[in-house]
């Protein structure tokens, strides 16, 4: 028999009857590692291809990259209950444990992405004031090996938010393998969005504006299975793809993340490449605000999820 | 006065704060984790006084566990027990002698020296003695320590003394079942409920109500494959180990014990050799009942008559290790004697007083008195009414005496003591003990925390804990006897002292210091123990003492203490005072329309209101909500959770208290967790959260045979908070 | 390696928490957390309805996701007993062990920790029950090694039927609840 009326003494607060142990610290943490995983494999595969990358996957891109991990660390480090504490993700490396891959893949994206962005700005960008020519030499000679090294790094980072998430068995709306994917793709769009508001050529913005169509058409794609996924499951996947399809998330789930940031910026995209018009910032600010939403909704749902219909 | 320093309750709070918050968690510091021992005692948490062992480390004490040794715990406590430390490092605690500074009820006091504020009260009472004679002072007391009390009371010369445990409590169980065994049921109960085969639970929530003994037997007998009923208007945890639970209409218990009764002797089901050799009158009890048929009886409780009979039919094949509980909490209805001599008498029948399974004569250990002087003859009667007014009543009336004090009659109360029990929610109709107390010349307090009755005292005498002092002996009749020490575990915290050392105080003040001719507690209580062959070095090292037991079931030519000797299934006494001497169904008032009949009861963290600032039995439960039923909630469009008030028949309003919307209740009455809803701004973490039950009750059923006070006549209705 | 499990007799408990004080006051556990709990479940309709005390704390799972989730090894198998415990000293306060538990049975203290019932581990050591065994009123907890098939726990489990929680979870929880 079902029950039909719990109750608990001794529940934990922010532990039961929901979960909530991660806010918008963890969501901007993993919203900014896809972000930066989509910049550095598209940049870092058109450093790859071509000799002379359009501006923003030349260098704009590139230099921001570090800048973006160090945002997406400090919200990571906001959550951390114990800040000072940081140092003992390095103590041990967990095969079990993604969080543990995610801390050894920081530790290597960190200190290749600055050599990175040093080789793409001395090579491709504006002079920067003082005397930078040793590094900038040494960087030019390793920046294509340099490239490739992240790109590899870009796809873990971007496989890895999914996976910290994925892996999490106590969460039916989390568990699935599809969620890295996801958030690779996810990153990626967000990542060719964001290299159309950096890129002043509106010939490249049309081509980064294709390339985010497709990205996004992967995504939903994506993002349906998973829901199907859940939808044909057992019970506990089920009340999961609830919590979306019919339940808390529902409203914020269609219009922030399939309308707003799918739905709306591919077709606003596919629009200006059919008229040729001039990119605009809305849809690629869209898709960014969208990759947020993503993060937090999936984030949220997540915690609310839970395996039987017990507390 | 040297201290002019007037405080409101808001003053009190800085110090309290600097004792800190959750304090009672502090680790102890490890560098002197050498310094650690055990200190056996036993437990105030409530008045059941299991056996305890304190571990101390480094003066802080860490944790407190049943003592193994010890009868009524085995090693084992309730969550109360288990949360004394809470009351010990509450940082509310009361922590100095207070004098009232502001009108009555005002809360403002100041902080008074033990000189001062001692001086104050055996000042008053003097004069009380000078002026309107000794008998017109009363003490309200209750729990281990009030024996001081007593004795204090005894020596000043005034007769008036009692505690709630009579009159709102267990009085009409003692009644009944001395009418019919002529013994009561006693304290700890003499239930044989480890051996039952069938166990009936008449409202007696074990499970909720956590006498811990009472439940450690419950278990065992559930374990033993007991088969249990559970007679409850609310399917209570208990009613969840039930096998039969039946959803009884509030107040028509007396009909289906009637019933059973019929289903007993007219299919022959009863224990007749035992019925034979020790009762008195079964011919009349037969007669009278032969028409209270389950379908007269399913009419009038809404339990169906064929359940009725198929449960009679079934405790008639275990008996006679059957157990109709007798229930402790009985005052409900103002025929309550009556109905606890209906079970006396269902018991009766199936043989099981005074069997393995039924009751068991419980043993004692006589540990005589400390020898004192004769005491005065008081020169007036009680005022209360016991043994007067309530001619089968003998113990004092809580509620009598606060009757005699608001009416002067029959000769006028001007001064309390009480001592351990806080009135304002243990007696119903609180408005009527406002107006006792402030028709008072004295209303001095002997409290641990700043408890609504103390709100109102003129001097607030601060108790310490009782981990932090000795109290006289508990020489228990149980199974096996015993006798149990209370002594400190750490110093007393704070300006607090022992309530023997109070009581020896004002008496010394008052000229009766001969009636306190020990040289100190430890003397004392060596002498009482010298007097068993044991001695204080050794109690204080093994906390509890057994003695061998007399035989624990019944022997062929037992006579019991009752006119016949036997058992009384037909009573004389009753019939001579003009009531049913076979116990009879008379329907009580029915809510009005729009009404619901208001119930209360445990809550197994709390012990009525003493715990509810308790921080750690405070973390299970800071306020308690009211049951409803699911249809009565859609009448009245209240949602799970929602905050509502209750409004009783005199258009007494509620403090706002969560709905707890269930399908565990019947739909014509609703539920109230007794304790919560204080009115003690100093009690920092309870005050205001939840409802308190005592302020609906302000109608009460007097029983006519001994005054008790039944309190589930209230009705009340619903509204928004 | 031991496999130190726990039973609970749905039978005879009465959800008196009890357990949980005493828990609480042993272990020190900060307010407002605990690291046990009961839950009390009604299912059916009145007067006939079934009522389920579950009093829940760490399940000690043997496939334990809380220790496979953890990034720096603090959530561990202690070896000798086979039970899930937490080294403070190499927690950072992640909480992916506390999204990995199905159980909910894990909260981060106020030191910034995570916590959850260890099974006593500090009393086990000594020869003592755990403070909510001891305590129990109803002696319905028993802990014990999985693998003495002298122990009580054995016994139990080969005498009476029992139920896990979340089993879908799969976890192998080592916590079962007798019928
Ligand atoms: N409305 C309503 N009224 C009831 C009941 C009910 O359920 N509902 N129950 C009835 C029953 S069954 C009973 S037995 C009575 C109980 O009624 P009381 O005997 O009044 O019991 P408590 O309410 O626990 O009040 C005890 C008081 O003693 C204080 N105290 C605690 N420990 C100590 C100590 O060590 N020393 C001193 N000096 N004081 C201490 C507490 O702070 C508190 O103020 O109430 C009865 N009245
Ligand atoms: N945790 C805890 N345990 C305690 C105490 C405590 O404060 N806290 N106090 C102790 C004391 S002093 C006492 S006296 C006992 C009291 O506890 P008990 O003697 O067990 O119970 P009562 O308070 O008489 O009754 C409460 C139960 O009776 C039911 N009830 C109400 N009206 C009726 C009715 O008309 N008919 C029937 N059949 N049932 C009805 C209520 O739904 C509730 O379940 O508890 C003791 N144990
Ligand atoms: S029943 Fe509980 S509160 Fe009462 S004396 Fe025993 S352990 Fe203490
Ligand atoms: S102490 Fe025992 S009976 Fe009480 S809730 Fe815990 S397990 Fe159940
Ligand atoms: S119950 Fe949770 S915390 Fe305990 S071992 Fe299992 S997964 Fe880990
Ligand atoms: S919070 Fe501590 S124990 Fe839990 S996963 Fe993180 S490091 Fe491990
Ligand atoms: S075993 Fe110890 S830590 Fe676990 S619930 Fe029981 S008392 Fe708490
Ligand atoms: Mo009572």
């Amino acid at each position: 028999m079902n029950p039909s009326e719990v109750s608990v003494i001794g529940a934990n607060p922010g532990i039961s009857p929901s979960l909530h142990i991660w806010g918008w610290e963890i969501a901007a943490y993993l919203f900014l590692g896809g972000l930066v995983a989509g910049l550095l494999v598209i940049s870092g595969l058109a450093h790859r291809k071509s000799e002379r990358p359009a501006e923003s996957l030349a260098w704009r891109g590139p230099a921001l990259v570090p800048v973006l991990l160090t945002v997406g660390m400090v919200s990571l480090f906001l959550d951390l209950e114990h800040k000072l504490h940081f140092y003992r993700f390095y103590l041990a490396f967990r095969i079990t444990s993604p969080m543990s891959w995610g801390a050894w893949i920081l530790l290597l994206v960190y200190p290749a992405s600055i050599l990175f962005a040093l080789a793409a700005v001395g090579e491709f960008g504006p002079k920067l004031p003082g005397d930078w020519d040793l590094v900038t030499e040494l960087a030019a000679a390793v920046r294509r090996p340099l490239a490739a090294v992240n790109v590899a790094l870009g796809v873990a980072l971007g496989i890895y938010t999914g996976i910290l998430l994925s892996s999490l068995g106590a969460r039916p709306f989390w568990n699935t393998p599809l969620l890295g994917p996801l958030f690779l793709l996810s990153g990626l769009s967000g990542g060719a969005a964001l290299l159309i508001l950096l890129e002043p050529s509106r010939e490249a913005q049309l081509r980064l504006g294709m390339l985010d169509v497709k990205l996004i058409g992967a995504e939903s794609a994506t993002l349906a299975l998973i829901l199907i996924g859940l939808s044909s499951g057992g019970a506990a996947q089920r009340a999961a793809a609830q919590l979306v399809l019919g339940g808390s998330f529902t409203a914020v789930f269609w219009i922030a993340i399939v309308m707003m940031g799918l739905a709306l910026p591919a077709t606003i995209e596919l629009f200006h490449r059919f008229k040729r018009a001039q990119a605009s910032f809305y849809p690629a600010a869209l898709v960014l605000l969208g990759g947020f939403a993503l993060r937090m909704i999936i984030l949220l749902a997540g915690q609310a999820s839970r395996w039987g219909t017990l507390q | 006065m040297e201290r002019r320093q007037f405080l409101k309750i808001a003053g009190f709070s800085a110090g309290a704060l600097a004792a800190g918050g959750g304090a009672w968690m502090l680790k102890p510091r490890t560098r002197l984790a050498g310094k650690r021992y055990q200190v056996n005692s036993f437990c105030e948490m409530c008045f059941w006084k299991c056996g305890i062992t304190a571990r101390v480390e480094d003066g802080r004490v860490v944790k407190l566990d049943g003592l193994a040794e010890h009868p009524l715990s085995r090693g084992r406590l309730c969550p109360r027990g288990n949360g004394g430390t809470g009351l010990l490092y509450d940082p509310d605690r009361l922590k100095t002698p207070l004098i009232r500074a502001g009108k009555r009820g005002s809360q403002y006091f100041r902080e008074a020296s033990w000189e001062e504020a001692l001086d104050y009260v055996a000042s008053r009472m003097d004069t009380i003695r000078k002026t309107h004679g000794p008998e017109s002072m009363a003490l309200f007391t209750h729990g281990s320590g009030s024996s001081f009390f007593v004795n204090l009371m005894k020596a000043y010369g005034t007769p008036n003394f009692g505690a709630p445990a009579y009159a709102q409590c267990q009085g009409p169980r003692e009644v009944g079942f001395q009418l019919t065994y002529g013994m009561g049921v006693g304290e700890p109960e003499a239930t044989d409920i480890a051996n039952s085969r069938f166990l009936v639970l008449i409202g007696s929530h074990l499970g909720e109500n956590m006498h811990n003994t009472q439940v450690q037997e419950f278990a065992e007998a559930i374990n033993h494959g007991a088969k249990v009923v559970v007679v409850d208007p609310r399917f209570s945890t208990a009613a969840g180990k039930a096998n039969w639970y039946l959803p009884i209409k509030p107040g028509t218990d007396v009909a289906l014990l009637l019933a059973w009764m019929n289903v007993l002797i007219q299919e022959n089901l009863y224990d007749r050799q035992y019925v034979e050799a020790y009762g008195a009158g079964f011919d009349r009890l037969k007669q009278i009942t032969a028409g209270d048929t389950p379908e007269w009886a399913a009419a009038i409780t809404e339990i169906p008559a064929e359940t009725i009979r198929t449960v009679a039919r079934e405790m008639a094949k275990e008996k006679p290790s059957v157990l109709i509980h007798p229930g402790r909490h009985t005052t409900w209805y103002g025929d309550d004697t009556q109905r606890s001599r209906a079970i006396a008498l269902l018991n009766a029948l199936l043989g099981s007083w005074g069997r393995p399974g039924g009751f068991y004569f419980p043993s004692g250990v006589d540990v005589p008195p400390f020898p004192l002087p004769p005491y005065p003859k008081p020169s007036r009667a009680r005022a209360d009414g016991s043994g007067t007014t309530f001619p089968l009543a003998d113990q004092a009336l809580t509620s009598g005496m606060r009757d005699a004090t608001v009416s002067g009659n029959p000769y006028p109360i001007e001064g309390w003591l009480v001592y351990d029990t806080n009135l304002l929610q243990s007696l119903p109709d609180p408005r009527e003990t406002v107006k006792a107390i402030q028709s008072l010349e004295l209303l001095a307090v002997v409290d641990v925390l700043p408890a609504d009755i103390t709100g109102y005292a003129d001097v607030v005498l601060p108790e310490c804990t009782y981990l932090e002092r000795y109290d006289d002996l508990y020489a228990a009749t149980f199974r096996e006897p015993f006798v149990a020490l209370r002594q400190p575990v750490v110093e007393p915290m704070y300006n607090t002292r022992p309530g023997w050392w109070i009581a020896r105080q004002l008496g010394r003040r008052l000229g009766l210091g001969a009636y306190f001719p020990w040289n100190n507690i430890e003397d004392y209580l060596d002498r009482r123990l010298k007097s068993v062959n044991l001695s204080l070095a050794q109690m204080k090292k093994s906390g509890v003492a057994t003695f061998a037991s007399s035989e624990p079931y019944i022997q062929a030519g037992h006579q019991f203490d009752t006119p016949s000797k036997k058992i009384e299934f037909y009573s004389n006494t009753l019939e001579k005072m003009g009531v049913d001497p076979v116990p009879r169904y008379h329907p009580h008032e029915e809510p009005p329309q729009g009404y619901l009949r208001l119930l209360y009861g445990r809550l197994p963290m709390h012990t009525f209101g003493r715990t509810t600032n308790n921080p750690v039995l405070a973390s299970e439960a800071a306020e308690n909500e009211v049951w409803i039923s699911e249809t009565t909630a859609a009448q009245f469009s209240v949602k799970p959770g929602q905050k509502i008030r209750l409004i009783n028949q005199d258009g007494v309003r509620s403090d706002p208290v969560k709905a707890k919307v269930t399908k565990r209740i019947r739909p014509d009455c609703v539920f109230l967790a007794h304790g919560f809803g204080h009115h003690a701004p100093r009690l920092r973490l309870t005050n205001g959260r939840g409802a308190s039950d005592s302020d609906l009750i302000t109608r009460y059923k007097t029983d006519v045979l001994m005054g008790a006070t039944g309190m589930n006549v209230n009705f009340v209705t619903i509204e928004e908070a | 390696m031991a496999r130190y499990a726990m039973t609970i007799d749905t039978r005879t408990c009465m959800g008196c928490t009890s357990c949980v004080v005493a828990c609480k006051v042993e272990n020190q556990v900060d307010t407002p957390f605990f690291r046990n709990c009961v839950v009390q479940q009604i299912s059916g309709e009145f007067p006939d309805l079934r009522l389920v005390n579950i009093r829940e704390n760490c399940n000690m799972c043997s496939e334990a996701a809380c220790v496979a989730n953890c990034p720096t090894g603090a959530s561990h198998i202690e070896p000798k007993w086979g039970l899930v415990e937490i080294d403070e000293s190499l927690c950072t306060g992640c909480k992916a062990c506390i999204a990995a538990c199905p159980y909910d049975a894990r909260f981060i203290n106020r030191k910034g920790y995570a916590e959850k019932c260890t099974f006593c581990l500090p009393r086990l050591k000594e020869g003592l029950d755990p403070a909510c065994v001891a305590t129990c009123p109803c002696q319905a907890i028993t802990v014990g090694d999985l693998k003495d098939p002298s122990s009580k726990i054995a016994s139990l489990l080969a005498m009476r039927k029992y139920w896990t929680l979340k089993p879908e979870a799969g976890t192998q929880p080592n916590v079962f609840y007798l019928e």
